[in-house]
């Protein structure tokens, strides 16, 4: 008996072993290397430059320069005639592509806030890939919100300066608040972006030459490594996290009330605040795991810092997304299906039943059950490409949503003569403009910065560590401060 | 004596004062729907002209259209009343809280839903929250072919593109008719003048006047039996009001 249970310790021990070297290899945080090795990965992914990346940067940039600014061009030179857009379909592409550019930022500050006041340390390698998605996707909602403005050339008067004739902004409008609320979000997830990036810029700085040491100088604001400064960058970074948190959540919840607001059946819906917020999420997350995904396969050494754990992570995420998405996709229609209206009943009706009625159906397949059906297991949810296969169907499931609530639903109005379909025209190449261009913001990016909040994964590593609890070995993380 | 702010927002909105100052009664049931009153309004109102090739995507620029309608499957259909649609100028006008350059607004002297045209950026957002889809965007700088430019009318300015714009009931007509009655120390009379789309109709189905003076013509017939507005139930207080028999 006694050498059974001898047996049976030594044989306990032996398998806690193995899976404590398991663990090593699967965790990033529980294998770390020499930090100067680390930073030097790094640094080298950012030079490490081959033919490819230039010849997709070239297609790119000529492919953003024809679609985005001489399509552009024309348009302000023409007059909007070239669009699409038209009576009663007032609100085309551009709107949707706006809405959609802004979920797609809505990720990177949800993972970066709202994971580190969670202290959900998965996020550790890939936040700044994740902000800097952030910010370049504010900068195509931009452009695509300027784009559908009829005069373009006067935008500043939606702004709220002093002038003479004491003209001010409707600060009753929702497109007012838009404004704000765009403003505010760009500007906090930029400077929430140039936060925790002052450390590896240093750490650049101090490691290259040339141009790239001028440039990395003035970025890291003379950032030496002292207490003080640590100190410093720790608060200025906790108080970003948690001020932004209620920014990203209000963006997303005033962007709903262009439409919630207006007396459009369809689009006067109390449920659009948070529906929309998730269905920000739901794209951003989405996209994440697309620019991970080609981040790791394209990227010299990313393969050590993004890994199946952090796949497996962000697809729980977004089977959970998913499925809150599904709630709030089903309050929306069943509240305006009992409201009763006859002009929204026509509306629910022409989206399932009407000329792009597979669009509907498509969006419940690519938003519902593409993930649901992949993101339930655990090892499908791991591979990099099946996930980025699910982002992508998300991303274009959401876009699908978007332009359902934005030209779908305006076609049908409450004067049946006006009804007509919308047929999208120069909206289409300045669409692929957006994307390209944020693309070669992203592909630029990826050369100027560190990709890898490298800082970050090594202060990770150092506090991580595995505990026994019972016969259970757990990874934990110890405080640091 | 109770002043303004003791009043709630919605007994201001639903005070007398608010319910229209101009108003106008369209009787659908002699209107021949010949167009005539349409080409009226552009004539007056110095509307663009859009060519064919827009025209045909649907871009034909009216501040004022015939809606036709029919019932039944075909070959049983049965024609509705031709139903002329212009702006319907709401006491509580949905475009005007959303528009967020202030280009759309209430005109408290005339009671009207205004459009300032120099002040529009073009976000086409009042367009969108009209129910009525009477707002009409200038998608592009059109070229008025020889001799159109010969009948443009100087009281009215040419818009140009990138810009919302609407009928205004004629308020050049207006202004000119009030400019000559305060020239001669009266108040407008009743009939002095009408709109173009009125003054056009062959059948006289438009009517248009102040509704604020119970004796106008406009305000009489306006109590007749049986008369409605569109999409009373959202609470925009519009000033036209249509007839139409069964």
């Amino acid at each position: 008996m006694a050498y059974a249970k001898k047996e049976m310790e030594n044989a306990r021990v032996e398998h806690s072993a193995h899976s404590e070297e398991h663990f090593r290899e699967k965790h990033l945080m529980l294998d770390p290397l020499p930090r100067g090795k680390m930073n030097e990965m790094v640094m080298e992914s950012m030079h490490h430059t081959t033919w490819k990346f230039w010849v997709v940067f070239g297609v790119l940039s000529a492919v953003t320069v024809y679609t985005l600014f001489y399509s552009w061009g024309v348009m302000i030179a023409e007059g909007l005639g070239v669009a699409g857009v038209n009576r009663p379909v007032y609100w085309g592409i551009f709107l949707v592509n706006t809405v959609f550019w802004i979920g797609i930022s809505h990720a990177g500050t949800f993972i970066s806030a709202i994971l580190r006041v969670f202290k959900a340390e998965f996020r550790r390698p890939f936040t700044r890939a994740a902000e800097l998605m952030t910010t370049f996707g504010l900068v195509q909602a931009g452009f695509s919100i300027f784009m559908h403005m009829g005069r373009i050339w006067l935008a500043y008067w939606l702004m709220p300066y002093p002038n003479q004739r004491m003209l001010w902004p409707n600060f009753h409008s929702p497109l007012s608040w838009d404004l704000l609320a765009i403003t505010t979000y760009l500007l906090s997830s930029t400077m929430y972006l140039f936060l925790p990036l002052i450390p590896d810029v240093a750490m650049a700085r101090d490691r290259s030459t040339g141009w790239r040491k001028t440039l990395y100088k003035v970025l890291a604001l003379g950032f030496r490594g002292t207490e003080g400064e640590w100190t410093h960058l720790r608060n200025a970074m906790n108080i970003f996290a948690f001020a932004i948190i209620p920014v990203m959540f209000s963006v997303h919840t005033i962007v709903s009330w262009d439409f919630a607001v207006a007396t459009r059946p369809g689009w006067s819906s109390t449920i659009f605040g948070p529906y929309f917020v998730i269905g920000a999420l739901h794209s951003g997350m989405g996209a994440v795991v697309v620019v991970l995904a080609i981040v790791r396969s394209t990227m010299k050494h990313m393969k050590y810092f993004i890994r199946a754990e952090h796949f497996d992570a962000i697809g729980k995420l977004m089977l959970i997304i998913s499925m809150s998405w599904a709630y709030f996709f089903f309050n929306d229609y069943m509240i305006q299906w009992y409201g009763g209206d006859k002009w929204t009943k026509q509306l629910l009706h022409f989206h399932e039943a009407g000329p792009l009625g597979w669009m509907w159906f498509a969006m419940l397949i690519l938003n519902i059950a593409i993930p649901w059906a992949i993101l339930w297991n655990a090892k499908w949810r791991s591979i990099p490409w099946l996930i980025s296969v699910v982002g992508i169907a998300i991303n274009v499931g959401m876009w699908f949503e978007r332009y359902i609530i934005i030209p779908i639903s305006l076609s049908i109005n409450r004067m049946p003569f006006t009804w007509r379909m919308y047929e999208p025209g120069i909206e289409i190449p300045l669409g692929i403009g957006t994307l390209t261009f944020f693309i070669l913001l992203y592909m630029a990016a990826s050369k100027l910065i560190p990709l890898i909040p490298v800082w970050e994964v090594q202060e990770g590593q150092m506090a991580h560590e595995l505990k026994k609890f019972g016969r259970e070995t757990v990874v934990t993380v110890s405080e640091l401060e | 004596m109770a002043t303004l702010s003791d009043l709630k927002i919605s007994e201001v909105k639903l005070s007398t004062e608010e319910s229209g100052k101009w108003g106008m009664v369209i009787d659908q049931d002699i209107c021949t729907g010949c167009q005539a009153c349409v080409a009226a309004c552009a004539m007056e109102n110095n509307l663009s002209f859009v060519g064919e090739e827009d025209a045909g995507y649907g871009r034909s620029m009216h501040w004022i259209r015939i809606e036709r309608f029919w019932e039944g499957e075909y070959p049983e259909v049965k024609m509705t009343p031709n139903q002329p649609m212009m702006c319907q100028q709401c006491g509580s006008a949905p475009c005007e809280p959303v528009c967020p350059a202030f280009a759309t607004v209430h005109s408290q002297a005339e009671q009207l839903n205004l459009q300032v045209y120099n002040r529009c950026v073009g976000t086409r957002y009042c367009a969108n929250n009209c129910p009525y889809q009477v707002r009409s965007f200038n998608w592009r700088d059109y070229e008025r072919p020889e001799p159109l430019p010969n009948q443009l009318n100087p009281d009215v300015t040419v818009r140009r593109r990138g810009i919302m714009e609407k009928c205004t009931f004629c308020i050049q007509r207006i202004h000119h008719a009030q400019d000559q009655a305060k020239a001669e120390g009266r108040e407008v009379m009743d009939g002095e003048f009408t709109t173009a789309c009125a003054q056009a109709c062959p059948a006289n189905a438009i009517t248009f006047g102040r509704m604020d003076d119970p004796k106008s013509l406009v305000s009489q017939l306006a109590k007749r039996q049986g008369g409605g507005k569109h999409l009373e139930e959202l609470g925009t207080l519009p000033n036209v009001t249509y007839f139409k028999g069964e």
